[in-house]
């Protein structure tokens, strides 16, 4: 436990370090403040009201959240169509690694003509970039099924279901939830690129509309925010996964 | 006149894969009577694993007859076999006593009893007091324990181990060797047991089946006339040297 506790304090430790380097290197450095804001600079942004900051940190994490949440549900969805087809996956696996290889953000121009602007079109922006990785990790923890405990099922003559969820469904948990890391990881890219690419609202468009007035510190505290989302996000899946995966069983 | 309770006559088992064919038996014929703990020995590719597989209802034959069970010992498939291997294969997600009741779930048998015989096999393997800890937490050589303990825990007739120990370290091995003996004669037990250890098959086996490879069939069967309970002073016995040269023969070791 003490062991526990040291490794958090040094954690805590290196964000203070960095935030006091930052602070330092600014103050001595002299650097004017539309190159680099001070801390404080950047935490008084907050008391700008025409920036909106609450409404528009709430469209980017709508954003993120509902992406996110279509791409999980999507993608551990057709994983697991494909477990129960084999015809299925041979016919849509090979799809789906060539779409993979589109990069998603040319898809951006797409999207907006086709869903025109506003909290859709970058959620499926989010949605198109992390739905893969839930999808072919999922997929492949689905498979990593070890062929002797096929036998002791199968010997048992379990069915097929048995096999899926006391087995292979169980055992795909880690798979799922490191797929779902990354991807916690990328639905962030994936809004705020939304919001760069067309919008009306959020901390991307902000963002935008602030470097005209070269209000740096507001970006700053833009992306600081959009940070925040994205470790709210991530710390949600780490404990999710904390409650649903043995130690022993969780893919580092 | 006690019946056999697994008789292979004439026994045979080809792999195809394209238009290449693999005979993977010839010809296996033996007997294993109610309670026995017959070894299997031979090297790796001798068909071994396959003749397991075949008793187990996993693959079926090309030739030969196999039939389990008798009027006194019927044998239902699904029911009757507990199976264990050489990776002890226990679910990481659950605790030892979950996957002990695996088996007892598949087969839906009713929970609370199944949950009393489960405790009481994993006293009887020697891991009482850790029904509650995850498979990590465990040796290798506890894990394996677990495994035998969810083999019998459907209560079946014949239980089917594939080089159960052949991961575990030397010491391990010995000690798991004796433990075996012991459960197996506290359950009754009829045990199929395959091993490529020379020592090891005659130390356990009432009957030894020793299978050659290349062409994989079948060398010899004999009984071993050791009297249990086997320690290790069994190994210094004068017969005990024969049988393990006798098999070392077989395999064209001498």
């Amino acid at each position: 436990m003490s062991e526990n506790l040291q490794r958090l304090t040094l954690a805590a430790l290196a964000h203070v370090a960095l935030i006091a380097a930052w602070y330092l290197f600014v103050r001595l450095g002299d650097v004017p403040q539309f190159v680099m804001p001070s801390p404080g600079a950047t935490l008084n942004a907050l008391l700008e009201p025409e920036y909106g900051w609450w409404t528009n940190a709430a469209v980017t994490g709508t954003e993120i959240f509902a992406g996110y949440f279509l791409a999980l549900v999507i993608g551990v969805g057709l994983a697991l169509a494909f477990t129960w087809s084999r015809t299925l996956e041979s016919f849509f696996m090979p799809l789906l690694v060539s779409l993979n290889m589109i990069p998603k953000v040319a898809l951006g121009p797409l999207i907006i003509v086709w869903f025109k602007y506003g909290i859709l079109p970058n959620s499926i922006m989010a949605f198109s970039i992390c739905v893969f990785p839930i999808l072919l990790t999922t997929a492949r923890g689905l498979r990593e099924i070890e062929p002797e405990l096929l036998d002791l099922v199968r010997s048992l003559k379990g069915s097929r279901w048995q096999l899926f969820s006391k087995v292979q469904l169980p055992g795909a948990l880690p798979y799922i939830f490191s797929g779902m890391k990354v991807a916690a990881i990328l639905a962030v890219a994936g809004a705020v690129v939304g919001e760069f690419l067309g919008s009306d609202k959020g901390l991307g468009y902000l963002m935008l509309q602030v470097q005209v007035t070269l209000d740096t510190p507001a970006m700053f505290m833009a992306v600081l925010l959009i940070t925040l989302l994205g470790m709210l996000l991530y710390g949600f899946v780490l404990a999710l996964e904390r409650l649903l995966v043995v130690k022993d069983a969780r893919l580092e | 006149m006690t019946q056999p309770f697994i008789q292979l006559r004439g026994v045979k088992k080809i792999y195809r894969s394209g238009r290449a064919e693999h005979l993977a038996i010839s010809d296996a014929t033996f007997d294993v009577m109610p309670g026995d703990l017959v070894s299997l020995v031979g090297p790796s590719g001798c068909g071994k694993s396959t003749l397991l597989k075949i008793l187990a209802g996993l693959h079926g034959h090309d030739g030969g007859e196999v039939r389990i069970g008798s009027a006194e010992h019927a044998f239902d498939p699904s029911r009757d076999v507990g199976m264990v291997f050489q990776a002890p294969l226990l679910l990481k997600w659950r605790r030892i006593l979950e996957n002990v009741l695996l088996p007892a779930e598949i087969l839906g048998l009713p929970m609370g009893e199944a949950r009393e015989r489960a405790k009481a096999l994993l006293a009887l393997v020697g891991l009482g007091g850790n029904e509650d800890k995850y498979p990590y937490e465990l040796s290798g050589g506890m894990q394996q324990r677990a495994a035998i303990a969810r083999a019998l825990v459907h209560d079946p007739k014949l239980v089917l181990m594939d080089e159960p120990f052949g991961a575990l370290d030397a010491l391990t091995r010995e000690k798991m060797n004796l433990e075996l003996l012991r459960i197996w004669k506290e359950s009754g037990k009829t045990i199929v047991f395959v091993t490529h250890g020379i020592s090891e098959a005659v130390f356990l086996g009432s009957r030894v089946v020793v299978l050659t490879a290349g062409p994989a069939r079948m060398a010899d069967n004999f009984a071993i006339d050791l009297p249990y309970p086997r320690t290790l002073d069994t190994k210094t016995h004068e017969r005990f040297g024969e049988y393990t040269r006798r098999i070392y023969r077989l395999l064209g070791m001498e």
